[in-house]
């Protein structure tokens, strides 16, 4: 299933799938401020987990405040007038990452596998998908650099105008645990294309593949301070990038409930910019006249994805009346088939959940649906002795007024609805916070227009689900987000 | 040396300036055929035609000569590989941009080879053609990669009950005619631009410099390029590139060369199939030097404007406007400048001026410096060739040059300077606009106000600001009125490769 376009193209093919690394080493633990590597200042570091074991990784540098404050420092003066990145062709901010795109492709091997052991992903989706999407997110990106335009401006008067698309400073972004490095990709390719400096905060539960990107980054040449990463948790390194009185723009993807605090502090401290990825609770309308073999699998697959942990899954789903019972049986047979285990090995079809918090809250809501009245058509429960597995679950007879209706999941739970009408599908699909993606299913050319107009959406799909690519605008609208990412 | 096409040093990490690179001595002539579907063939015919080194005068090789039955294979193969559903029009958008990228990496690779065959067969200097021709070539190609999947359309709200939108779809099959005088810069200026969108080619470089565009038919051939989409005819104007113009099959045909023969084309256009043109011509471009100009850089950038390249580019300073005060003086360090040019062998790494391309353009130039002579300019320096045998021609300067000279109105395309004086901007503006050519100009003065009001009162495709052959891949570039239709490079070279498509969908009832 596509999820950020494979090629099938002359050039290039999709890459055919090897084996994970035995034994990898990790060996970029540290803070990365000035192409160098640092011990935080406190002396502190944390541990980090990999899910489907509940062992220790390794332990990575602690970044706070004080870290926080000298990897700026190091991007403002990367960023200053006359600096090597400000003075340099916008071309060559190309170049550079076209070579960090070839220095990902060379090292594919090492970062899918490290992905994997950090963030409970599949090895297969890891080293196809996900890295699929940073190289050629990258490559998109490097094209920009040297198409960044202004316009001349007609005035009345005696004036000769022109606009410039400057770059806005150093930039602060802090990136999730879900699909942590094409989510570090996705900010840091279009900022750097418009000559931006960053100081990047991956997740707590996932720094290791952007500590990895510090050193390909080095490698490729980018001047010492461009590019700044500190590990770290988000009340104290993240605060401090909301916060900081000298960081010119925020950019964050996350939960809603953080969002919001990110944009407060943006405000309370120096207005810098913001842009948000936020939560989603994505409806999925399905049709009578829909493609009912093609609706179920990408229903199925737009929940289920990498253990349901994405800001689009499809987690409310709105069946026509006529095909319900139908569609509910082919998505619990679906749901049936999976091989659950250590997402490393081949022919396991899901992963285990981030950790222990996301685990709890994924069961409690399961709880929620099962005391409200839903029906309960699959799973339902916790699987194995070790390691952060939920069944793959399936509640159908969901109402709106239920908390697996309301509330975002983010685990293998996939919730599916009864409608009647059009207009109906529409109140109910908007009626929610979020507003990220949507999708609907149909032949009819008339529908599928008006609701690609109707639906509160950032991105509305046709026919299709979770259809992702570098050269399309992703964002949300209400509460998902604020600006547009790709 | 005048910076054609950006930097020397590609921000290289260690900062170390390269040293010099090396011609290829005894380099072989691997690539002198019909380039068709990937595959070399011979002319139709069974002719061939000689090709020549200006410095020499000696034969490189021959090479085939394709005339119009070759022409119409090639089209045939465009069009195939142009078909609905063909592996080109399946292809993913940032795959064509790979190859592109791919195509660069090559040229990069071979970058010696391909600057030594430039020499041999056009007489520039080695390294300008290693370091300017090659560097816009690789940077040009590069630019356009990056394009490739961001041709974009747009959505378009219209009234009552419909969605609207466009596609910008490439136009199918091109012709490009290219000129000796940077042949394989010329190649890819419409290449690059072509291919990103989506195009295929049918190319035909000029009979006095085919050796660098069959050559880079073999690396398509590496890079993967689907055969069919760039096809390589050479041959001569009257035959294949008539061919090309008068083509019913094919789309779109992209000229550089003279305004005369631009003409032809644009008519042989509107004669057959309306198929879409862009030309690029010549220029008799204003080089405007103020009082209060940094009179070096003025006198530099004015004697490169017009000597680069032995005189034979569009954009040459063949008309410097000076102001009286400062007359004199510019006159006496452009003679200096003049005089010290060096002439010779291309290969040598001193030289900085070789031949002329060929017998017909050395007696046309020396044709005009005569008339310059005949109607009262004053000879400076040179004024004649170099030797009694070879196509050298001395650098050669005039003063007290008047308006209605051959030589203040005639493009040369040789080593001249006319220089002429100028009391007010006023003057000079009209002076500098009342030629039918209008490529490039450019202006020389530290006055904000002079600089801004001569930009936009030149009309000119080009103003350059305290500069001269300022020429990038993101600056569009082509002519106001007689010097060409339409823009190269940029983001502006897109339009001229697409069709725009508008879709509307009638919806049940409107929508917001």
């Amino acid at each position: 299933m596509k999820k950020q376009g494979s090629d099938g193209n002359p050039a290039p093919a999709m890459p055919a799938l090897p084996e994970p690394l035995k034994d990898l080493k990790i060996k970029y633990t540290k803070i990365f401020i000035n192409n160098e590597w640092h011990d935080s200042i406190s002396g502190k570091k944390f541990e980090v987990f990999n899910p489907a074991t509940e062992e220790k990784i390794c332990e990575v540098e602690e970044g706070d405040k004080a870290d926080v404050d000298e990897a700026v420092k190091a991007a403002r003066k990367a960023f200053e007038l006359g600096s090597t990145w400000r003075t340099m062709d916008a071309s060559e901010r190309g170049r550079l990452l076209n070579k960090l795109a070839d220095l990902v492709e060379r090292d594919r091997l090492i970062l899918a596998t490290m992905e994997t052991i950090d963030g409970g992903k599949l090895f297969s989706t890891a080293y196809l998908m996900d890295l699929g999407a940073c190289i050629k997110t990258l490559r998109y990106c490097a094209g920009w650099a040297d198409k960044i335009h202004g316009r001349t401006v007609p005035m009345d008067g005696n004036f000769f105008t022109f606009t410039r698309h400057e770059p806005i400073g150093v930039c602060g972004q802090i990136i999730p645990w879900n699909f942590p490095l094409v989510m570090f990709i996705w900010k840091i390719a279009p900022a750097l294309c418009c000559g931006n400096t960053v100081v990047v905060k991956p997740a707590e539960q996932t720094p290791l593949s952007a500590l990895y990107m510090g050193s390909l980054i080095k490698e490729a040449g980018f001047p010492p301070g461009v590019v700044n990463i500190v590990p770290g948790f988000g009340p104290t390194a993240g605060a401090a990038i909301s916060h900081h009185m000298d960081i010119d723009k925020v950019a964050f993807t996350g939960s809603t409930e953080v969002g919001k605090l990110v944009k407060e502090a943006a405000g309370k401290s120096n207005l810098k910019r913001v842009t948000l990825e936020l939560g989603g609770k994505s409806p999925n309308i399905i049709f009578a006249d829909a493609d009912l073999d093609a609706a179920v699998e990408f229903a199925h697959i737009g929940l289920f994805y990498h253990q349901g942990q994405c800001c689009i899954a499809g987690s409310r789903i709105f069946v026509e009346e006529p095909i319900y019972d139908e569609f509910v049986r082919r998505s619990i047979e679906r749901a049936k088939k999976y091989t659950l285990g250590d997402p490393l090995k081949p022919g396991v079809q899901q992963g285990p959940q981030i950790d222990k918090e996301q685990f709890k809250k994924i069961l409690e809501l399961i709880e929620s649906g099962k005391k409200e009245g839903a029906k309960l058509e699959c799973g339902g429960g916790p699987w194995g002795d070790k390691g952060y597995f939920i069944q793959p679950t399936v509640f159908s007879n969901v109402t709106d007024d239920m908390r697996i209706a309301k509330e975002e999941i983010f685990g293998p739970v996939q919730q599916i609805m009864k409608f009647k009408t059009t207009d109906e599908v529409i109140k109910r699909a908007n009626n929610t916070t979020y507003g990220l993606a949507a999708a609907v299913f149909t032949k009819d050319i008339d529908k599928a227009l008006t609701f690609a107009a109707a639906l509160q959406a950032g991105t509305v799909w046709v026919n299709c689900y979770s259809a992702l690519s570098a050269q399309c605008p992703f964002g949300g609208f209400k509460m998902s987000g604020n600006g547009r990412e790709l | 040396m005048a910076a054609l096409n950006g930097a020397v040093e590609n921000g290289q990490p260690d900062k170390k300036v390269p040293s010099l690179p090396r011609p290829l001595r005894s380099l072989e002539v691997k690539y002198t055929k019909i380039f068709i579907n990937n595959e070399w063939h011979e002319s139709t015919s069974g002719k061939k035609f000689p090709t020549y080194n200006p410095s020499t005068l000696e034969k490189i090789c021959d090479i085939e000569e394709g005339d119009k039955p070759d022409v119409d294979n090639a089209v045939e193969a465009a069009k195939a590989a142009f078909q609905r559903g063909s592996p080109w029009r399946q292809m993913d958008a940032p795959s064509r941009g790979r190859l592109l990228h791919k195509l660069a990496d090559l040229l990069e690779r071979d970058r010696v080879i391909l600057a030594t065959l430039e020499t041999m067969d056009t007489g520039k200097p080695f390294l300008q053609a290693y370091f300017i021709d090659l560097e816009g070539c690789i940077k040009t190609l590069r630019y356009y990669a990056g394009w490739a999947d961001k041709i974009q359309g747009r959505t378009i709200p219209v009234d009552e009950n419909f969605v609207c939108f466009t596609r910008h779809e490439p136009m199918g099959v091109c012709g490009a005619i290219t000129p000796w005088n940077f042949p394989l810069l010329m190649l890819v200026w419409k290449m690059a631009p072509a291919l990103c969108c989506g195009n295929t080619l049918v190319i035909k470089p000029a009979e006095q410099t085919p050796l660098t565009s069959l050559y880079i038919g073999s690396l398509i051939k590496e890079v993967g390029f689907p055969p069919g989409v760039v096809n390589i005819v050479p041959g001569y104007g009257p035959t294949a590139g008539a061919a090309i113009s008068t083509h019913d099959n094919i789309d779109k045909i992209a000229f550089t060369g003279s305004t005369k023969v631009g003409k032809l084309i644009k008519e042989a256009a509107s004669k057959s199939n309306l198929k879409r043109v862009t030309l690029e011509l010549g220029g008799k471009n204003p080089c405007i030097v103020c009082a209060d100009a940094d009179l070096d850089l003025a006198v530099e950038c004015a004697h490169q404007g017009v000597f680069f390249n032995q005189g034979q580019c569009c954009t040459a300073a063949s008309r410097v406007f000076v102001e009286e005060q400062i007359y004199p003086e510019f006159v006496k360090r452009s003679v200096e400048f003049a005089k010290k040019r060096l002439v010779g062998d291309p290969f040598d790494a001193r030289t900085e001026q070789g031949p002329q391309i060929d017998q017909k353009q050395f007696d046309k130039i020396l044709e005009l410096i005569e008339s310059g002579k005949k109607e009262g300019a004053k000879l400076e320096c040179g004024g004649l060739a170099i030797e009694d045998r070879g196509l050298f021609i001395k650098p050669t300067v005039f003063s007290e040059v008047t308006d209605n000279m051959r030589i203040a109105k005639e493009e040369i395309f040789g080593p001249v300077q006319p220089i002429m004086k100028f009391k007010s901007i006023e003057e000079v503006i009209r002076r500098a606009n009342s030629i039918e050519y209008g490529l490039t100009a450019a202006v020389f003065t530290k006055n904000l106000d002079r600089a801004l009001t001569l930009a936009s009162a030149l009309q000119s495709g080009t103003v350059w600001i305290n500069c001269y052959n300022a020429l990038y891949a993101q600056a569009p570039f082509g002519g106001f009125k007689m010097s060409g239709n339409g823009r190269e490079l940029g983001e502006y070279a897109l339009a001229e490769y697409t069709e725009v498509k508008t879709v509307t969908i009638k919806l049940s009832q409107k929508s917001p």
